[in-house]
């Protein structure tokens, strides 16, 4: 439609882009050029050129808050998407108690991420925790201590976010199981397929489109973990849970390192965008197959 | 479907996946149990028996104990005027934007439209940094414009109700046009009211999201002025209670229970708000 006078569109998206100036492109730029400073919020700041990005390169940081985050947001995201796309498949079909089996699964989605964490580090306490009460009558030993262990932290925290999230991908995956046409599976039980036939030939290629959203979705946004970390765990055992937004938020709060926190973050961006544009190029394969 | 496979075989399906289901059920249902019992339990029990199922002497002790030691009522001010201030901005903000982005011809309409996405790219995570420093810098720290004012424009808000514009015909704001209303009346009294659905899951979801929300006010915040609950909350257990797991059960009910109840009421909303974000971003 034409604007009844020519300006109006402009006047109209001013607001919008204001606030996305002040709040998204000035801190952008901001960060970049911190980067490449020594900062302690008191005395004046003094550039150092990459020496920041250097310096966490060479203590090897960057390298494992990548891996840390890499190996909690993959155990995540296959977690999740399994048992969401299992729970989708028993759960795609009308009455009550599945409705409500549904609703109970996405619940935990809708309650806050500080909720979850203290109510599984109650859970999960060594001594009085329910979780390790359940694994002593079941086992006869001792509970693991799951949070004070560096081998299990990282699996603790993965496990507590997949309890979390499932429920994301269970709406998702009910929404594309809804999409498929129930003439084609009746067609396909008559010619005599078998549920697995059914799944393999039908079902899971109408699915791949919502199987991939979903995991590139559910993977970029354990990439930026941080609640359940923050107040399970404060990033240990000795860092086994630190990820990156909780290195980034150290390096700023408890070290006042804002420079480095700043290269850090730069870091982060980038992977991110490395994320999205990967999910972009997936999407336009998947489009063009 | 299911009515060709032989009865015997699909009646015994039928109840082992009942069953199965129930399991899942308790799965995500017994944790919020126990947080509700661990809540009624004197410290005794916490202390004596932690594992034992059910309160022998249910009080509402903790409660008592969680409002003497915090300002809960502040918090909960606080944290509501936040969040309901932030999804009004963005829907206030979203409808006009997204009027110019679904409806007018104009110059650099697409720069626009994909500078506002691209905002999807710069999460809070990674704005925090920056923001910080020169909301520090201008002494804004610690109110509650530095936790409402950074998430004014919504990329999705502004997307989904784009989307939902381009399904109303022109030849209706044409007519509003010809009757001699502004564009702003359009957009704010004709054209609002028709996208009530969406706008209605937007500010659900908008809502709970910034509810919920930790990090922001985890990072802006130092002390009780602009502090929100689920902050506070989380700090009742920093702050030394200890082995006291009902005072923080407690607090855990009174944080997660408003999130709850949103969800009861409104649980279609919020499951349509999810699902459109999966066909939009």
């Amino acid at each position: 439609m034409k604007p009844s006078r020519r300006a109006d569109p402009y006047w109209l998206l001013l607001p919008t882009f204001l606030f996305l100036f002040v709040f998204f492109l000035f801190p952008l730029g901001v960060l970049v050029r911190e980067s490449f400073f020594a900062w302690d919020l008191l005395t004046p700041p003094r550039y150092v050129g990459f020496g920041n990005y250097r310096a966490l390169w060479r203590s090897g940081e960057l390298l494992h808050t990548f891996l840390t985050t890499l190996s909690i947001s993959t155990a995540v995201v296959l977690g999740s998407m399994a048992a969401g796309l299992g729970l989708a498949l028993l759960l795609d079909r009308p009455g009550r108690f599945p409705a409500f089996v549904r609703a109970a699964v996405f619940s935990a989605y809708v309650i806050s991420w500080v909720s979850v964490a203290l109510l599984f580090l109650w859970l999960l306490d060594a001594d009085a925790g329910a979780l390790s009460g359940i694994w002593r009558t079941l086992s006869g030993a001792r509970a693991p201590n799951w949070l004070g262990s560096p081998q299990l932290a990282p699996w603790a925290i993965a496990g507590v976010t997949i309890w979390k999230i499932t429920g994301y991908a269970l709406v998702l995956f009910l929404a594309g199981l809804q999409d498929i046409p129930s003439s084609i599976l009746e067609a396909a039980e008559l010619d005599g397929a078998s549920p697995r036939a059914r799944f393999l030939g039908i079902t899971w290629p109408l699915l791949r489109p919502t199987a991939l959203f979903v995991t590139t979705t559910s993977f970029i946004a354990s990439f930026q973990l941080f609640d359940v970390v923050r107040v399970m765990t404060q990033g240990g055992p000795v860092r086994s849970t630190t990820v990156f937004v909780y290195a980034i938020y150290e390096q700023l709060f408890l070290d006042l390192r804002v420079g480095r926190a700043s290269a850090e973050a730069v870091v982060f961006f980038g992977l991110l965008l490395l994320l999205t544009c990967a999910q972009f190029l997936l999407f336009r394969g998947e489009e063009a197959a | 479907m299911s009515r060709h496979s032989p009865p015997a075989r699909r009646k015994r399906t039928t109840w082992l996946s009942e069953l199965g289901l129930g399991l899942v059920a308790l799965i995500w249902l017994l944790p919020y149990l126990w947080m509700g019992l661990t809540s009624l339990k004197p410290l005794a029990e916490i202390i004596g028996a932690p594992t034992a199922l059910w309160p022998r002497a249910p009080s509402l002790a903790a409660y008592r104990e969680v409002f003497r030691a915090l300002p809960i009522a502040r918090y909960f001010v606080n944290t509501s005027v936040m969040a309901l201030s932030i999804a009004t901005l963005q829907i206030a903000l979203a409808l006009p934007a997204g009027y110019a982005l679904a409806k007018l011809r104009f110059r650099g309409k697409k720069l626009a439209f994909a500078l506002v996405l691209s905002t999807l790219l710069v999460p809070a995570q990674v704005r925090f940094v920056p923001v910080f420093s020169l909301l520090a810098q201008a002494g804004l720290v610690n109110t509650l414009s530095a936790l409402i004012l950074p998430f004014g424009v919504s990329a999705l808000g502004t997307f989904l109700i784009r989307q939902a514009l381009l399904n109303v015909p022109d030849a209706q704001i044409e007519a509003a046009r010809i009757d001699g209303a502004s564009e702003l009346y359009i957009i704010y009294r004709l054209l609002a009211p028709l996208l009530r659905p969406t706008l209605v899951s937007f500010f659900l979801f908008s809502f709970i999201s910034h509810w919920n929300d930790y990090f922001w006010p985890l990072v802006l915040t130092t002390d009780d002025h602009a502090r929100t609950l689920p902050l506070a909350i989380a700090l009742l257990r920093e702050q030394g209670t200890g082995v006291r797991w009902h005072i923080v059960m407690a607090g855990n009910v009174l944080l997660s229970v408003p999130a709850l109840a949103v969800f009861a009421f409104a649980q279609k909303h919020l499951l349509r708000a999810v699902a459109l974000r999966g066909y939009g971003a």
